[in-house]
């Protein structure tokens, strides 16, 4: 035994709350959304047809087992609209995880090169915008964005377009959106990889002949790229299910899984469906979780 | 000092100006026209606080606001004791049975679409029977919130050198009171920061409400998405202004709170 | 704030176990039975026995990584070991936890409770203990005043310096007045000033208090000049036990030899004893003469030990009146290079026979003027007194 044994075990039992609500409340549901997406879909509340019953025992099971059905994935693999969502969220999010990486690290580098008093500063100002409603933000760009709102009015003004330019319901008001929402996400593993690197690494590779240019792409890149890994995946995986973005700013003419998922649960009301889509999204999100996974538990728990 | 600014180039010094003002300068347009007294958003009619007054006359706003931030403080709450059991667990633990799991289960939840943990956890309420309103989405935002808790908290304590727990015991005290008396009070600026975190992520929150509510308890982000998918209204305006000054109150005391306690008993060097 | 009388009479602050001398003899206050702890398949202390005797200072002396401080925190009751017996006062304390053990432990780092004031952090123990309110209060003002730190009470740790944050560290740990101080690199975050002055600080609180002290240090000068006994530790073991005289002078083994000071070594066989003297033929053909050690050498192959500084050395040689015993370790050589360090001058021979030798010279004068120089021919000699005959 030691000493970090003695605190183990009280710590351990004091995990048991939070571990059992996880389970209860995180897990769990993952059984349920499996097990409605093999089910059929009934005009009844709730709609769908209970796969099993647990009042009538084993023989309700083997009969439930017998009743699952595939269906709903056959369903989302031969319409086109499930398919074409799939691909236009995988697109998106590709893009806008691109997007974010280029303007995101210039900032970052900007911020990790500041005199340390000023760091702090610009850290909060980053953070902030993270803690202030990502609802109103979106909504704050529906007031610039809109038909006659005020990005129009400048460009009249400097007589750059003739007449107003359609800026909502397009896929540019979405990939803006999704930048702006995400930014905050992007920047802080950059900053924080950038900030913590060794100033003298760059001087020895200026000392061993590099110009400024190459030791940024020797030196400074190469070391970065655990924090563009973290920022990638905490982007990348939220945007692929987004839904709210592309809602209120994207044009109605394609959709976005996670917009799908929403259309048939709300309004179709058909649950099974929409649980096929959460699975099938999820199969999707499952490498990039698991590289997550392992990433943050670097991070927090120092590569353990 | 002049010559570590001489170190940042000019287009570092852009990149940083450009980025922030993208980052506040929609907020900060927002804000100007939640006093507008003209009805047309767009146009500029004066300073005034009419939408204010619309605003506390709008008896289903009203009931929206009320229910979220109810929904806000309980889940916090709940949400902090969970997610700082949590990071204590993690971090003190040391390895033990299901322990992958257990970090997985907390990390997920941060970067998981909302509208996976929305769907999955109405389903399970519905196969509980449960009576969904008020308890449905303060669980829904506890079980989303308690996970960014838990990083918080955690990054904290393992950051907090062990030797402080050590002397505790040391000097008398058995483990409990050694957490109790060393290490609560030194991460309990972390805490209180998991804690405004866990209510403005709840306060924020659309998607997983939506899936967890029931017939009449919307929250005021799902009146206001409703509202906006309409268009916007110089009212939403102020509705939002008064919660990012509500957020802005929060911010400014967790600041301070930190400041008072900032880098406490870290360790000097990793071990 | 009320402040206690000015002058502490240190003789009222009386050590926890009065031991008498006698019984002091008879059991020793630490016993360390055997005691072995694994990391995994690493043995950080393997098999250690240790008796540690009321009132002394003991220093544990090792390089980084030899063990000292697990069996430290092992004392401390943070680590358990995996097999012996650690007896205090003759009970086992192995399976006692940290908090009612009657020791306290002085951390490296001071581990001082940074949310807490100076007087709350010395008082933390105290009001663990259950003591009143008022005897807290006295004990404190004692303990300020011992490390000198009146009117310092109020402040937290961030406001101290590094020397006044060892002084609260010392003063909290004293305290509770434990049977057993340990103190785990105590010196090791000041600067050498401050370090000197402190290690003198700690000797005359040890001696005033009649506490017992044990500290673990990599520090030999440090360890030398504080401690009655050293134990020296390798690999988990403990390599020899003795005063910082005796290590210096009779190391037990080639490995103290050259961990503690420096050492010119040699190997060879011995040829012949005579006379209680042992003939030695080095490797390179040379032979050098020793006392023979009280204990008897069994093997043949060994190595002859000598100090820097009991190898003299000159132009010409020993002048005549130094007597012949002295000079029957006699060499010719070259001096290849002189190191200058203020108080002595290190030379490095190449012998005619090959080997290289140091010597260090004390410089007596300041103005020297037959100083030796690089390149020079010269004679170096010792006597058979000052080698040490080790077994390889």
């Amino acid at each position: 035994m030691s000493a970090r044994r003695i605190f183990a075990q009280p710590a351990r039992y004091g995990a048991i709350a939070p571990y059992l609500w996880m389970v209860l409340f995180f897990l769990v549901p993952f059984g349920f959304v499996l097990k409605i997406s093999l089910s059929q879909t009934a005009i009844a509340q709730p709609p769908y047809l209970p796969v099993f019953d647990f009042s009538e025992g084993w023989t309700a099971i083997k009969a439930a087992f017998a009743q699952l059905s595939a269906d709903n994935f056959r369903l989302l693999i031969s319409d086109s609209l499930y398919i074409s969502s799939y691909l236009r969220s995988l697109a998106v999010a590709i893009t806008s995880t691109l997007i974010l990486l280029l303007i995101g690290y210039p900032i970052a580098y900007g911020m990790a090169r500041l005199p340390q008093r000023w760091q702090a500063i610009a850290m909060m100002l980053v953070i902030v915008p993270f803690w202030t409603s990502f609802l109103i933000r979106i909504y704050a760009w529906i007031n610039i964005l809109q038909h006659d709102g005020l990005l129009n009015k400048i460009l009249l003004a400097l007589h750059l377009v003739s007449s107003p330019v359609v800026w909502l319901s397009t896929d540019t008001a979405m990939y803006l959106g999704i930048v702006y929402s995400y930014l905050p996400f992007m920047i802080l593993p950059l900053y924080a990889t950038l900030s913590k690197m060794d100033p003298s690494l760059l001087e020895a590779a200026a000392d061993l002949g590099s110009s400024p240019r190459q030791a940024f792409w020797l030196v400074t890149f190469p070391l970065s790229l655990p924090g563009v890994g973290a920022g990638a995946l905490l982007c990348f995986i939220p945007i692929v299910g987004e839904f709210v973005i592309p809602d209120l700013l994207a044009g109605s003419g394609s959709m976005m899984i996670g917009q799908t998922l929403w259309l048939e649960f709300f309004t179709n009301k058909d649950w099974p469906v929409a649980a096929a889509a959460a699975v099938a999204l999820l199969v999707l999100l499952v490498p990039p979780l698991l590289l997550y996974d392992r990433l943050q538990r670097r991070t927090l728990e120092g590569g353990r | 000092m002049a010559q570590r600014v001489g170190r940042i180039s000019p287009f570092n010094i852009t990149a940083l100006a450009l980025g922030m003002a993208f980052l506040y300068l929609p907020i900060v347009i927002l804000i100007i026209y939640s006093f507008n007294a003209s009805r047309l958003v767009t146009v500029w009619g004066g300073w005034s606080l009419r939408w204010y007054h619309e605003f506390f006359n709008d008896r289903a706003m009203l009931d929206a606001a009320w229910m979220s931030l109810r929904v806000a403080a309980v889940s916090a709450t709940i949400a902090t004791l969970l997610g700082t059991l949590a990071a204590v667990g993690l971090v003190r633990g040391e390895r033990f049975k299901g322990r992958a799991l257990f970090s997985g289960m907390l990390y997920a939840p941060l970067v998981m679409p909302e509208v996976i943990s929305g769907l999955s956890l109405l389903l399970l309420f519905v196969a509980l029977n449960a009576e969904r309103g008020f308890w449905t989405v303060t669980i829904a935002h506890t079980t989303l919130t308690m996970c960014f808790v838990t990083v918080v908290v955690q990054s904290r304590l393992a950051s907090l050198d062990r030797s402080l727990e050590e002397a505790a015991m040391d000097l008398g005290c058995n483990p409990v009171q050694a957490f109790l008396r060393v290490t609560l009070p030194l991460i309990l600026p972390a805490i209180a920061a998991g804690w405004m975190l866990a209510f403005t992520l709840s306060l924020d929150d659309v998607v997983i409400a939506s899936f967890t509510t029931g017939p009449g308890s919307a929250t005021l982000p799902i009146r206001i998405y409703s509202e906006v998918r309409l268009g916007v209204k110089p009212e939403i305006n102020a509705i939002c202004t008064m919660v990012i000054a509500l957020i802005a109150v929060l911010i400014v005391i967790a600041s301070l709170a930190s400041k008072l306690s900032s880098s406490q008993g870290e360790s000097a060097a990793p071990p | 704030m009320s402040r206690q009388s000015p002058e502490i009479d240190i003789a009222k602050i009386d050590t926890a176990t009065p031991v008498a001398p006698a019984a002091a003899a008879a059991m020793p206050l630490l016993r360390i039975e055997g005691v072995s702890k694994k990391f995994g398949s690493f043995r950080a202390v393997d098999r250690l026995s240790l008796d540690i005797k009321a009132g002394e200072f003991f220093a544990l002396l090792g390089p980084s990584g030899c063990g000292k401080t697990t069996l430290l925190r092992m004392l401390a009751g943070f680590e358990t070991p995996d097999e012996g017996r650690i007896l205090l006062g003759g009970r086992d304390i192995a399976p006692v936890l940290p908090h009612e053990r009657p020791v306290n432990m002085m951390f490296q780092n001071y581990a001082l409770f940074p949310h807490l004031s100076v007087r709350d952090n010395i008082a933390f123990g105290l009001k663990r203990a259950g003591m009143a309110r008022a005897a807290i209060d006295t004990r404190v003002g004692e303990m300020v005043a011992l490390v000198k730190l009146e009117g310092m009470e109020k402040r937290r740790p961030d406001q101290l310096s590094g020397g006044q944050k060892q002084r609260v560290a010392l003063a909290r740990s004293l305290a509770r007045r434990p049977k057993v101080l340990l103190l785990d690199e105590p010196l090791a975050a000041l600067d050498k000033k401050l370090r000197e002055s402190t290690q003198l600080e700690l000797m005359e609180l040890q001696r005033r208090l009649g506490m017992t002290f044990i500290v673990v240090t990599h520090d030999q000068e440090e360890a030398m000049t504080m401690a009655n006994r050293i134990g020296v530790m390798d690999a988990g073991r403990l390599e020899q036990v003795a005063t910082p005289r005796d290590l210096y002078e009779a190391p037990a083994s080639r490995w103290v030899a050259q961990f503690v000071g420096d050492v010119n070594l040699f190997d060879g066989e011995v040829t012949s004893r005579e006379q209680r003297h042992l003939t030695i033929a080095t490797g390179d053909g040379g032979a050098i003469v020793v006392a023979e050690p009280s204990q008897p050498v069994t093997e043949t192959a060994v190595s002859v030990a000598i100090r820097p500084e009991k190898v003299k050395l000159s132009r010409h040689g020993p002048a005549s009146d130094a007597g012949s015993s002295q000079a029957i370790n006699r060499f010719e050589g070259v001096v290849t290079d002189v190191s200058y360090l203020g108080g002595s001058t290190v030379y490095k021979l190449k012998l005619d026979s090959g080997a290289v030798v140091r010597s260090s010279m004390a410089n007596a004068a300041r103005l020297d003027i037959d100083v030796l120089s690089a390149g020079q021919r010269v004679v170096a000699w010792f006597a058979p007194d000052d080698c040490v005959v080790l077994e390889r």
